[in-house]
């Protein structure tokens, strides 16, 4: 947390900046709390130690969490901290903040659309639902305002890039000759893997599944349309994974005391995420038929290769909080680590979202495996993976971030920082449980995404029993509540300190800084050029042949569940006799 | 470019891992012949499977001396056979199973509980899967991909019995 500076704060400085991120983050916060209670009750549910609902509307509980966590609360989480950054690292203001107000009023509509589809599946007597999980794999079919608001909120986060790049271009014409602020890098980089990434779900939705949904087609390709999905699903981990890595890079090394070790290093590693982030999609699909080996073995070795920057950030964030603990006063081998900032809650979190991260890289690497991949394919390990990557690397570090950076947004000091700090270290706690237990549960078959995993066999447990890991599971899930709890409430309690001056922070240059590296980092326009070819070479064959094997649009496929058209169908007949009566 | 010498070890060593796990991966196809589900299925009409030569009449047919053909047809929340209602898929002992699983309505899984035999169910698509029969028992089959609101309840059975009780039949 911060301590006290004669420097003026972020929101001194760039008021409607702030309040920008502020939004931002609060939306990104309620979608956290209500993300969560679904979470607690699929953890009860599943291990059937507490089951409120219909197993029915298991799927509706199981969409909201997977739409609201991994969509909004993390894409919310980084516009806001991307608009911080930007404005902070290139010390300018938007273009036109009416056109950043645009984007995230577009972002919000697109949310509300999305989520009132979700959350319209609870009552049967409205024929709107969109129980399709976050993957909504056609021919599940959810209401054509579910694709809508999905359509609008990306439209919306594209705009958010532009506005980034345009304030960009504005400083690069007073600033010919300097080298890109190292955040504002990571900003333009994420948001050029974005905008390829976005490509596949963009004609997924577009092309497919929304003129399906209003009935304008008869039918879609199963296969074509998941492939296009996943094209945008694998790259959307590092769409979340990048701010998280933002505040490893830049604001972690400052909180443990020290610098970031190496500026150029961090270039390649974002660049290496423009890169080889879309060219992998397929790897999510090792055991659909329909798709030749050769295509998965293409998609497993470029995901080996992705290993890569993610190696690389355990060393320079380990050697930049060594370096921090040394400044500190830390020494020996291991002894420095007593050194650094325990205390802090934002450094703790970080330190510990790190930590699970590495143990989430692992059982990735076993995913990424093609052949191994039969052995964990659909079943609870997977799950039991995202939630050390996108739900703790990520969400944690989030949280732990959002105790630094809220101050100076505010100027409040953050209610309690001990409450914070056991925030933390509870969510740390929680998520080893729970996703030890899933990834357990997984090598025995126990599948993901079911209400009831409880079937008339029994699953062959190696070692331990189902019991135990059910128990693990439910333990871990509500200890994970309680952790969202506590730093809900911290910080709704934050908005009631007292005003004051000095959270202003800055964030010092690295020790190896930009003018140790190429010019040719810079270059964007390579970059992406490079990312295209990779992602054609990916994707034509594939996407090719499941086109000429079944077509642009499947044959005979129906959508599943029949509420929709029959409605238009309604509304149509409707339509029809009232022009009759008028005529 | 300056990068620090500890900083290229560790670049190396990530290389070398990478590479590594890319190598053993080669092995397990190539050398092991652990193959992927692909496209050798082909396709079949979803809203013609019941008319299909094959999986109209979904089951298990003896193919050569220790080898079956079993076709399974799966729908909201059923595996034809497998399924309760369907009866179990029965196969003897020491035999290799080639599984043509296809699906009549949305996506579905197909899974082999405590095996590695897995696969997801694609309408439009024939996933072929070939395991070895090495011990007998009964092996639970899981739906594992989210198919409708009854997809917890879509389950079947896998009934690997000795050569001489297998009688030829789904039962």
């Amino acid at each position: 947390m911060s301590t006290q500076t004669d420097q003026p704060s972020f929101v001194d400085r760039y008021p409607e900046e702030a309040a920008v991120v502020r939004r931002s983050l609060l939306v990104a916060f309620v979608m956290l709390g209500i993300g969560a209670l679904m979470g607690l009750v699929q953890a009860l549910h599943r291990t059937n130690v507490l089951r409120i609902i219909d197993s029915a509307d298991y799927y509706t509980v199981l969409t909201a969490h997977g739409v609201f966590l991994a969509i909004v609360f993390t894409i919310f989480f980084l516009v806001g901290l991307y608009q911080w950054a930007v404005t902070r690292s290139l010390d300018r203001s938007p273009v036109d903040i009416r056109f950043t107000h645009a984007w995230a009023t577009m972002m919000t509509v697109g949310s509300l659309m999305a989520g009132a589809a979700i959350l319209l599946g609870f009552i049967d007597e409205v024929p709107v639902s969109a129980d399709v999980l976050f993957t909504f794999y056609a021919p599940l079919q959810a209401h054509p305002i579910f694709y809508a608001g999905l359509a609008i909120f990306i439209v919306g986060t594209w705009m958010a890039g532009a506005d980034w790049f345009r304030t960009w271009l504005a400083w690069r014409k007073d600033n010919p000759d300097e080298r890109i602020p190292l955040q504002t890098f990571m900003v333009l980089t994420t948001m050029i893997m974005w905008y390829v990434a976005t490509l596949g779900v963009a004609v997924e939705v577009l092309v497919f599944l929304l003129p399906w949904s209003l009935g304008l087609i008869d039918s879609v390709d199963p296969l074509l349309t998941r492939t296009l999905f996943w094209f945008f699903g694998h790259p959307v981990v590092y769409f979340w994974l990048m701010p998280a890595y933002l505040l490893w890079y830049t604001v972690m090394p400052k909180i443990a005391g020290g610098r970031l070790f190496s500026d150029p290093l961090a270039r390649v590693v974002f660049i290496l995420f423009v890169l080889l982030s879309t060219p992998v999609g397929i790897h999510h699909q090792y055991v659909d038929p329909g798709i030749a080996q050769g295509f998965k073995f293409i998609a497993m070795t470029n995901t080996m290769f992705l290993l890569l920057p993610s190696l690389l950030t355990a060393f320079t964030v380990v050697a930049s909080i060594e370096h921090g603990a040394r400044q500190r006063g830390g020494t020996g081998l291991f002894g420095w680590l007593t050194a650094l900032p325990w205390r802090d809650p934002a450094f703790t979190g970080m330190a510990l979202a790190g930590l699970l991260f590495a143990a989430g890289g692992f059982s990735g690497m076993v995913n990424a495996g093609m052949n191994i991949n039969y052995l964990v394919h659909n079943t609870l390990w997977v799950p039991g993976h995202f939630h050390l990557t996108v739900g703790t690397a990520v969400a944690l570090t989030f949280m732990a971030g959002t105790y630094w950076l809220w101050p100076q947004l505010t100027n409040r000091e953050i209610y309690s920082r001990p409450i914070a700090l056991a925030q933390v270290v509870m969510w740390f706690g929680g998520m080893a449980l729970m996703s030890n237990a899933m990834h357990v549960a997984g090598l025995f078959g126990v599948p993901r995404r079911t209400a009831e995993p409880q079937y008339s066999f029994d699953f062959p447990a190696l070692f331990g029993t189902i019991g135990e890991l059910r128990l693990q599971i439910a333990v871990g899930g509500t200890l994970l509540f309680i952790s969202t709890v506590l730093f809900l409430s911290n910080l709704a309690f934050s908005l009631g300190t007292p005003k004051r001056e000095g959270f202003g922070q800055t964030i010092p240059p690295a020790l190896s800084g930009p003018e140790d590296s190429p010019a040719v980092l810079d270059n964007m326009k390579l970059w992406a050029a490079i990312a295209v070819v990779l992602v054609v070479l990916a994707y034509a064959l594939p996407l090719g042949a499941i086109i000429s094997d079944n077509g642009l649009f499947g044959v005979g496929i129906e959508p599943y569940p029949m509420l929709v058209r029959p409605l238009f169908d309604w509304a149509g007949a409707t339509l029809a006799g009232l022009a009759e009566v008028i005529a | 470019m300056h990068i620090h010498s500890y900083e290229k070890l560790w670049l190396g060593m990530a290389l070398l891992l990478i590479v590594g796990f890319i190598g053993t991966i080669t092995y397990g196809t190539v050398g092991a012949g652990v193959q992927m589900v692909d496209d050798s299925g082909g396709n079949v009409e979803p809203g013609n499977v019941s008319e299909h030569e094959e999986f109209g009449e979904p089951g298990v047919e003896k193919v050569g001396e220790n080898e079956y053909d079993v076709h399974v047809v799966a729908r909201q929340f059923v595996f034809n056979p497998g399924s309760e209602v369907y009866g179990a898929i029965e196969v003897p002992v020491n035999s290799t199973v080639n599984f043509y699983v296809t699906s009549a309505d949305v996506i579905h899984g197909f899974s082999i509980a405590g095996t590695n035999a897995n696969t997801m169910v694609i309408p439009g698509e024939v996933a072929e899967i070939t395991i070895e029969t090495e011990e007998t028992g009964e092996y639970g089959i899981v739906c594992h991909e989210y198919c409708g609101e009854g997809h917890h309840n879509m389950e079947g059975l896998l009934r690997v019995v000795p050569e001489d009780e297998y009688n030829g039949s789904t039962q």
